[in-house]
């Protein structure tokens, strides 16, 4: 077998010169690596500095505990499979689910979730949207509220407790990588988890001051217990609610 | 002679296998038992059986062996080392019906959700990613690691370097493929798509691939030939850039030793980035770069043809993987992703179109002089109907990276109907086409044993992506409209639940499609176990090793 072209004209064509990424392992696997690393390059490392990829928004906060810890469910059951959280500037988005998103209200979320498919809902500004009962309602049996869904019906949620004695742990790990937990917060966070489902609880005003605008209420009905129905819910009021549009200025990027 | 000579027993090699195994054994019992986390302690015992089986193992083998060295080669003819390209065939088989069964299973969940059946570890969202993982990772990586150790082996003329470690690969690749798997299941997940297999999980395939590459390296040095051979440049791109991709999207803090929980060092806008950077090329480089390497192989070697164009072939794996890396971004249009970088992914998307069309010229035109064994060979025209189902998915797939195409396409079934163009009729055809091949040469029979029942599945099959492309197709556009519908007044049309009601009819023919596929490939998985079980004959001299010259 040969690689060289019968119909090559001259040794010294530019075909020829390919031999040497042919007959060298190591050169080809540096040819490769280079060539692969340039669009990489260019596309991501400019998203560390960009004014419109870093900037900061008022409002936006690290997530509360209990918040953290029903982002934690959302992942787990694979929500992002069918709902992204992602509004396009697109008149029909914007009608349906409000404001287009922002990157600085994602910029906490590890792993970010904008998903890629909306077999159900854009969840991205469902915050606010419905009440508490409905979606505890919705969760146990979507097609009780909703006939013609599709969605899988998630009933252990409000029957299971909420594992959460890792969680000031994950909120270390966070703050690792450039989410802004202090040390008051880390400290605090299983009994902050706990007061946020119970307004009666003595530490509920320390959980709004340390997470401004926190909702702080028994989300599936019992103020006492921490069910994984309390911390997802609790993560679904909070999405999309913490920037007030009326304040943001869009133009701020605008150079 | 060598054999007169006395080895030792133990080599060092094999001492350090042994104790590392050993070692993580150990490990891995400790953290089973410290472990709060019952899913976690559960994959913390798989680890720990499997490492003290692989520990017993080596030194068995070791002690075992006597003092003669596996020979290289046998009167003067390589001493091909196919246990593991057996290994992985039938793993890779058996993986797809298993992908391909949980794809029917969440399909028919799409159109009746009462097959969720209000159970934890079967409800779509943890199927999915089951599905997705099963049938690109576990089936398409099974057939990527047997085929390239196949090709390596015939192409350098030269036996898989190692004796450990081609083992450790195939077996070891495995294993993460079960840990991935029922950690879904069990809610294991880092909720990355495509990459959602947790921190230990992903630590133990960086070490499964690390051996990869050396293995297949090492067996590409000791070839015969000063060329390596065109399959084996596209195996190794993929090879390295899915270890480049999978280190830069899986850059994770575990929580603790003891907890399955990790999280990403990127957040948001980064993270998405990273992610269809990702994304994005593990289509690019698993499911393309690996996969034409096949076709680079097998199709000349059928059709008994040289290689259509050898310029062709390096331009097209240069500029492959060169435009590929770029186009990650177009899944994220309109998204808080800058401007400028979607059109940059875009642009590349576009420009993408012109390497894969020139990789599908080059396959299909190998075939000049010899159109007519399509008549004649239903293993050759399934390959080069993959070929074709290629050059479509990826001529729609510049199309929907169009930032216009894409507002409406965007997160509907449109994407999914593309992406399984290119995965049942590309990746899926031309697997299904080597292992046809491969099988009958690895068991040394003279042919399969029903060319007819190959063409039962070309023809089910290709029906069944007929359907299911179809359907999607119409729901994906019809769901892309009724979003974007406004009444004469200027009200939005359609609730959101509307349209997700006219999804209906489209989602039980999409399950009609893949049960048609499945039903193909379980034909195959009959007709391959009675070519297996079949009297063995010698095969025609020299086939299966001589490759036909590159033009």
């Amino acid at each position: 077998m040969t690689n060289v072209p019968a119909t090559a004209p001259r040794k010294t064509s530019l075909w020829a010169k390919h031999k040497i990424f042919e007959t060298n392992s190591i050169i080809l696997i540096l040819g490769v690596l280079i060539v692969i690393s340039i669009g990489g390059l260019v596309e991501i490392a400019p998203l560390f500095y960009l004014q419109s990829t870093i900037e900061k928004v008022k409002g936006v906060r690290p997530y509360s505990p209990l918040e953290l810890a029903g982002r934690a469910i959302y992942v787990r059951e694979g929500c992002y499979n069918c709902h992204s959280q992602m509004i396009r500037p697109l008149r029909d988005e914007v009608e349906r689910y409000g404001p287009y998103s922002l990157a600085a209200e994602s910029m906490y979320d590890k792993p970010f979730q904008w998903g890629s498919k909306r077999t159900g809902p854009d969840l991205a500004r469902v915050g606010g949207k419905y009440s508490d009962e409905w979606q505890l309602r919705h969760l146990i049996d979507p097609r009780a509220v909703v006939p013609q869904s599709i969605m899988p019906a998630y009933p252990w949620l409000a029957t299971t407790d909420l594992k959460y004695n890792d969680i000031a742990i994950d909120m270390k790990v966070n703050r690792l990588s450039g989410v802004p937990y202090t040390d008051e917060m880390i400290l605090n966070a299983e009994a902050d988890l706990r007061a946020q489902i119970n307004p009666e609880d003595p530490g509920a005003a320390d959980v709004e001051r340390r997470y401004p605008k926190a909702i702080i209420r028994s989300f599936a009905g019992d103020p006492k217990r921490v069910t994984e129905a309390d911390a997802l819910i609790a993560y679904l009021q909070v999405l999309g609610t913490m920037v007030d549009f009326k304040l943001y200025d869009n133009k701020a990027n605008l150079r | 002679m060598a054999a007169t000579l006395p080895a030792p027993q133990l080599k060092i090699t094999d001492l350090g296998a042994g104790i590392a195994f050993g070692a993580l054994a150990l490990l891995t019992l400790i953290i089973a038992g410290k472990t709060e986390y019952p899913g976690y302690a559960f994959h913390a015992l798989v680890f720990a059986i499997a490492s003290g089986w692989a520990c017993f193992k080596v030194f068995d083998n070791a002690t075992s062996r006597g003092p003669v060295a596996i020979a290289q080669e046998i009167d003067g003819k390589p001493n091909y080392n196919m246990g593991p390209v057996k290994f992985a065939t039938i793993a890779a088989m058996f993986w797809g019906i298993a992908g391909f069964t949980v794809g029917l299973v969440i399909a028919l969940q799409l159109a009746f959700p009462v097959f969720n059946f209000e159970l934890p570890w079967i409800s779509f969202g943890r199927l999915r990613p089951l599905h997705t993982s099963a049938v690109i990772f576990a089936f398409g990586g099974n057939v990527l690691i047997g085929t390239s150790f196949y090709v390596v082996q015939k192409t350098c003329r030269a036996r898989l370097a190692g004796d450990i470690s081609p083992w450790f690969v195939v077996l070891g690749y495995n294993l993460f493929i079960v840990i991935a798997g029922t950690g879904y299941l069990l809610g294991i997940t880092q909720g990355k798509e495509y990459a959602e297999p947790e921190w230990y999980a992903d630590l133990w395939l960086t070490v499964v691939w690390v051996a990869y590459l050396l293995v297949f390296l090492a067996t590409v040095w000791k070839r015969k030939e000063p060329h390596i051979y065109v399959a084996n440049w596209f195996y190794l791109g993929f090879i390295v850039t899915i270890a480049v991709l999978h280190l830069g999207n899986n850059a994770t803090i575990p929580v603790s030793i003891f907890s399955p929980k990790s999280y990403i060092v990127w957040s948001g806008v980064q993270d998405a980035m990273f992610q269809w950077w990702y994304g994005h090329n593990a289509v690019g480089f698993f499911l393309t770069a690996g996969f034409l390497a096949i076709m680079y192989y097998f199709i000349p070697k059928r059709a008994e043809r040289p290689v259509y164009s050898y310029r062709l072939s390096i331009i097209h794996f240069w500029a492959l993987i060169f435009l590929y890396i770029w186009a990650g971004p177009h899944h994220l249009h309109y998204t808080a992703l800058p401007d400028w970088a979607q059109t940059l992914g875009m642009t590349f998307s576009i420009m993408l179109w012109m390497p894969s069309w020139g990789g599908m010229i080059n396959g299909l035109l190998t075939l000049s002089g010899a159109w007519d064994k399509l008549r004649t060979d239903p293993v050759l025209r399934m390959m080069v109907v993959s070929v074709a189902f290629y050059g479509m998915s990826t001529f729609e797939g510049p199309l929907m990276s169009i930032k216009a195409v894409n507002s409406l396409s965007h997160y509907t079934d449109w994407t999914i109907g593309h992406v399984h163009s290119g995965a049942l009729g590309w990746v899926g055809y031309i697997s299904f086409g080597a292992i046809y091949c491969l099988v009958p040469w690895l068991w040394n029979k003279k042919s399969l044993y029903s060319d007819r029942l190959v063409n039962w599945h070309f023809w089910i099959s290709t029906l069944g992506i007929v359907l299911y492309i179809t359907a999607m197709w119409v729901s994906g556009i019809l769901q892309g409209l009724m979003w974007r519908a406004y009444t004469p007044l200027g009200f939005l049309e359609y609730s959101f639940i509307e349209t997700v009601a006219a999804m209906k009819p489209f989602y039980v023919i999409r399950a009609l499609g893949g049960g048609l596929f499945l039903a193909g490939a379980l034909i195959m998985a009959y007709n391959l176990w009675m070519t297996v079980r079949g009297a063995p004959e010698a095969r025609e001299a020299g086939l299966g090793d001589a490759l036909p010259a590159t033009r």
